[in-house]
């Protein structure tokens, strides 16, 4: 499983972070990345889905590989 | 307040200072959302008032054809808008929430790397040492007012040390603020008062720092470019000015909400008192539920939404809280959840313009109901009836007496 972040969408509400800091991160803008390429481990699945389903713009998506 | 004749129809004639829709605006909401969805009225200077979250969505990103220039919900008369002293002397009046592009990126990028999350969790420390100390003033009591004694306090003298202004003063900047934002709400006269006391405050002291700089907030706003250009000491004004007018009243009011919430919710209440880990998504959902903020905009060009046309010169109203409530985007959207775990609310708003203090509102949110629940986790509100409520800008509790 993998994440991904639209940058042009994301508006820096940092809430990906929060929920889930091993797969998120945010520069001094507030425009988030996923960490490892957005590789989610099994693991952490659930913290994935839960940064994709409370971020307000919409900016996280699950991306097959 | 209270002056205007009642409300008959919502759709067509609501009034968001009605003192009973200030205290309980949610069944207004549903009942627009399902019949409407997009009221209009004539009151306040005439306003369009969205209540789906699907269309807040959307009219966020409606830019240029709603301009952010004028984003109070209430503004003088159509044909005397551009007769607005504070826009004729000042421009663009508190950039960047009134910037639109192409000024609003090169300005907002000023402000965000100050209120990043690495930068806020710096004022952590102070903010925790602030609420221990306002709780120690009254613990012994065994009552207090949340509103006045501990709420107000801990936004207004956090944003303070954030700007580097007096810590000490807050009381004067609370009274300010609560000019612009509460009684010049609807009084002109006297938003433009407090509105150039504030102006002047604030000129003062950033012609001081562009005499002699120190390591401060607004020394290092005046050392930035913005295409090129050394900042304008007006944006800089105005940029201080927003960051104290959206740093207090609009924690505040979030903080009251949330302690007025649990002081009439016993098992909530509980919950808070021996479940720390359940504070991030409870917090999320005070802030869903409680949404303080409408911000307006500006139409600047014919734009239809749905069954509606927006006019050059009409008002809309963002109306973010109804939005938190629509039970197309939130499941069970009427019930408090403290484990939600699907939130995506938009308190702070959304797009382009998302609140740029939303990591310090969060922090402070945290430390403050943290600190509460470790010194008072029993506490109930002693008289509903004194509880007092602002709205149209900003809505919040102003008194909350309590016991404990």
């Amino acid at each position: 499983m993998r994440v991904k972040v639209d940058a042009d969408k994301c508006e820096g509400h940092n809430r990906c972070c929060a929920l889930a800091p091993e797969l998120f991160d945010v520069d001094d803008y507030g425009t988030a990345t996923a960490l490892n390429d957005g590789n989610v481990p099994p693991e952490l699945e659930e913290k994935a889905k839960l940064a994709v389903q409370n971020c307000p713009e919409y900016a996280i998506e699950f991306v097959k590989d | 307040m209270g002056t205007n004749p009642p409300v008959d129809d919502w759709a067509t004639d609501y009034d968001i200072f009605d003192e009973d829709y200030v205290k309980d605006p949610f069944p207004v909401w549903d009942e627009l959302r399902e019949k409407c969805p997009i009221a209009h009225t004539e009151r306040w200077g005439g306003s369009w008032l969205p209540t789906r979250y699907e269309d807040l969505q959307a009219l966020v990103r409606m830019v240029p054809e709603l301009s952010s220039r004028n984003v109070l919900v209430v503004s003088q008369k159509r044909e005397d808008r551009e007769f607005d002293p504070v826009l004729a002397e000042y421009g663009n009046s508190a950039p960047p929430i009134t910037s639109d592009p192409p000024d609003h990126v090169p300005m907002r990028r000023m402000l965000l790397p100050l209120f990043s999350p690495k930068a806020t969790e710096a004022h952590r420390p102070f903010t925790e040492a602030l609420c221990h100390e306002l709780i120690d003033g009254f613990i012994e009591k065994g009552t207090c007012d949340a509103a006045l004694d501990y709420a107000v306090h801990i936004p207004a003298k956090t944003i303070a040390k954030v700007i580097g202004v007096d810590v000490e003063r807050t009381d004067e900047f609370v009274s300010w603020i609560r000019g612009l934002l509460e009684e010049g709400n609807t009084d002109l006269e006297k938003r433009n008062k407090y509105n150039g006391i504030l102006r002047q405050f604030f000129g003062e002291l950033v012609d001081a720092r562009k005499a002699a700089p120190r390591d401060d907030l607004i020394s290092h706003l005046l050392a930035q470019e913005v295409n090129g250009q050394p900042v304008a000491r007006n944006a800089v004004i105005g940029m201080c000015n927003l960051l104290l007018v959206a740093g207090i009243d609009t924690t505040w009011s979030s903080l009251g909400s949330a302690l007025l919430h649990f002081a009439t919710h016993p098992e909530h209440r509980r919950r808070m008192a021996t479940e720390p880990d359940l504070f991030p998504s409870a917090i999320e959902e005070m802030l869903r539920v409680y949404a303080p903020v409408t911000m307006a905009r500006e139409v600047t060009e014919e734009v239809k939404v749905g069954d509606v046309t927006f006019q050059p010169g009409d008002k809309v109203l963002l109306n973010f809280p109804a939005a938190n409530h629509d039970p197309a985007a939130f499941e069970d959207a009427d019930k408090v959840i403290l484990d939600r775990k699907k939130n995506r609310h938009i308190a702070f708003g959304v797009g382009s313009h998302r609140c740029a203090g939303s990591n310090l509102a969060r922090m402070e949110m945290d430390v403050a109901l943290r600190v509460w629940f470790e010194r008072i986790p029993e506490f109930q509100l002693t008289d509903p009836d004194a509880v007092t409520w602002v709205g149209g800008q900003v809505r919040g509790p102003r008194h909350l007496p309590f016991k404990f």
